[in-house]
């Protein structure tokens, strides 16, 4: 041990050289490390398969009744279409002083769904069917007194897993784990019998 | 010591030595290791640990030769297990209860390092490592409980994985690259057996392998926490320890025999245990389309669990439910008294001992339940008297009254 501490103390005919030498050689190998990890760590994205099934849809609403849900898949997530009765719309504005984000300023959705229905249309809601807190799907609880929630609930949903609630907009009650409103796909309406979910519309028309 | 004559032995027996320490590790970690002779049964649940790893590494490996991950054939293969493979009910039984009663002892296990103060000086490293293996465990159970792709499993891995969304800016992209696909999906099965029959076993066994050689290193702590080689006999052997073997050897037999009977219970007549070990929920396949309810994870994971829900807010729930879990890596900061063990502690450390352990079990319990608003007060309740425990440790661990610890260990009734 004593003679290789002083072999590097003493005999070594320029340490600055050295130093430089084993500094370089470490960065040269730890640049290595992060390319050699970039393979096992993309590998890990949504693959080519699974973003080509990742495309948008279209279905028709015409058969919906006032009050009906329907719930179809994409991109795996539950997507939520109500259509709403007047009552419910109509309903909507008196929730705002008992909601975490009522103006839906801190919410996920795009433009034309930030507004008091947060839809393109009052009618009909399109809204990703997980709850913002972690993930389950909140249950549909449409009529207003529900004796399982309360006689002031003024009907929207609830989670299962930790019990936060959402008015007719998906828009989130106080008192609720969740902080966010439910988000809301892209989605347009090609025309008023048809909802496309996954594109803005304006943008893919034009093209 | 002088190494073993056993090298200079002729025959078989010195060529191996020569070549193989054999001799020298035998003797140095059970015949030549010298345990405090007062351990009491507390001490059984490390061994048991040891056994239970061994279990479920036997038994998952015979799993994985009939298991088929994929989102179209796993739970069908685990159904074909339990009906059709020979055993394979067993075999699969033994896992589940394998997994439960692996947190049963690890958590008695802990609770006796809290008691006996074991994670105080010199024994911190040996902690770190003993929480590190109770994280990774922890990994291990909930990548295992998605492999069967009930429904249970499904929402799990929803609810688990979301917990990464709290993350700030980067949250929704990690949650895209753990699952590899838009939701839970065939990719997020595939890499999650990948990781529980390989990846994550083997950090396993390099940290109880580095557990067990830090507590060589600085010795068992014992009820008394009274440190053993500070009282050495004219023979270099410390006046108050016992060789390993045979005596803790014997002794750890009879814990094996008592637990292998209370598990054998458990297998073959209440596998699932009410719903605590296994969840009529997840006897259904997968359903992105419907949430179980309710949906409660397993007993291990619900006083943090429990936690999460108490709070009204998504970021601060997990941030609390990460602090519950990464506030044992600092007791051996925390703690400042002078005593290790509760036998010479005064009344102000048994009350928030008796306080943790009332808020840990309350907190277990709730977790189990729906939420309701009372029970969430309660839940909050029960957290403030949890992290009590650790916050406040730093002055009452100070202010405690302590008795005066014996020189030597001593035998209690």
């Amino acid at each position: 041990m004593t003679d290789a501490a002083a072999m590097t103390e003493d005999n070594v005919s320029d340490p600055g050289r050295r130093k430089f030498l084993t500094a370089a050689t470490s960065a040269t190998a730890a640049v290595g490390v992060v390319f050699a990890a970039t393979p096992f760590v993309e590998s890990w994205v949504p693959s080519e398969r699974a973003k080509a099934l990742g495309v948008p849809i279209s279905l028709p609403i015409d058969k919906l009744d006032p009050g009906q849900m329907l719930i179809v898949t994409w991109r795996k997530q539950p997507i939520y279409v109500i259509k709403r009765t007047p009552e419910m719309v109509a309903n909507l504005a008196a929730n705002d002083s008992h909601l975490k984000d009522p103006k839906s300023q801190d919410s996920e959705q795009p433009a034309y769904a930030q507004n008091e229905m947060r839809s393109r249309r009052p009618d009909i809601a399109v809204l990703i069917g997980i709850c913002t807190h972690l993930g389950c799907l909140p249950k549909q609880f449409f009529d207003t007194g529900d004796p399982a929630i309360g006689t002031d609930w003024p009907g929207g949903f609830r989670c299962p897993c930790h019990g936060s609630r959402f008015d007719m907009a998906g828009r989130v009650f106080e008192g609720s784990p969740a902080s966010a409103n439910l988000r809301i796909p892209p989605y347009n309406f090609p025309d008023a019998a048809t909802l496309r979910i996954g594109d803005d519309g304006a943008t893919s028309g034009a093209a | 010591m002088a190494a073993p004559a056993s090298a200079s032995k002729p025959g078989l027996w010195g060529w191996i030595n020569k070549r193989l320490p054999v001799e020298q590790f035998t003797r140095s970690q059970l015949l030549e290791y010298y345990a405090p002779k007062n351990f009491n049964f507390w001490y059984f649940f490390g061994s048991l640990a040891l056994l239970v790893l061994v279990m479920q590494l036997a038994t998952g490996i015979f799993l994985t030769m009939f298991y088929k991950p994929g989102e179209a054939t796993a739970f069908d293969s685990v159904e074909f297990i339990m009906r059709e493979v020979n055993y394979g009910w067993l075999l699969r039984y033994l896992h589940t209860t394998g997994a439960s009663a692996f947190f049963v002892v690890v958590y008695l296990h802990m609770y006796r390092a809290l008691m006996y103060g074991s994670y105080k000086t010199p024994r911190e490293l040996l902690w770190l490592f003993g929480m590190l293996i109770y994280l990774v465990l922890m990994a291990e159970a909930f990548l295992g409980y998605v492999l069967p792709w009930g429904n249970m499993s499904f929402w799990a891995a929803t609810v688990i994985i979301n917990l990464f969304s709290t993350i700030p800016v980067i949250g929704p992209a990690v949650v895209e690259w753990i699952r590899g696909d838009y939701g839970i999906a065939d990719s997020t099965l595939n890499r999650f057996f990948a990781l529980h029959v390989v990846a994550v076993p083997l950090i396993l066994l390099l940290l109880v392998a580095l557990h067990l050689v830090a507590l060589r290193q600085v010795g068992s702590n014992n009820p008394d926490g009274v440190e053993i080689k500070e009282r050495k006999g004219a023979d270099g052997k410390p006046l108050d320890g016992i060789p390993f073997h045979p005596y803790y050897t014997v002794k750890d037999i009879v814990g094996v025999g008592v637990f292998l009977t209370l598990f054998s219970v458990v297998v073959f007549f209440v596998p699932t245990l009410g719903k605590l070990f296994m969840e009529e929920a997840n006897f259904e396949p997968a359903n992105p389309l419907s949430t179980p309810d309710p949906i409660t994870p397993s007993w291990y994971f619900t006083p943090y669990y429990a936690m999460l829900r108490a709070v009204p807010n998504q970021r601060l729930g997990a941030l609390l439910l990460l602090l519950g879990v990464l506030a044992y890596f600092f007791l051996p900061w925390l703690d400042r008294s002078p005593v290790k063990s509760v036998r010479y502690r005064g009344w102000i450390f048994k009350s928030f001992l008796t306080v943790f352990t009332i808020s840990f079990l309350a907190l277990m319990y709730l977790g189990l339940q729906e939420v309701s608003i009372g029970r969430t007060i309660a839940a909050r309740i029960f957290s403030v008297g949890y992290f009590s425990f650790f916050i406040l440790m730093p002055w009452y661990s100070r202010w405690d009254p302590v008795k005066p610890v014996p020189q030597r260990v001593k035998y209690h009734g």
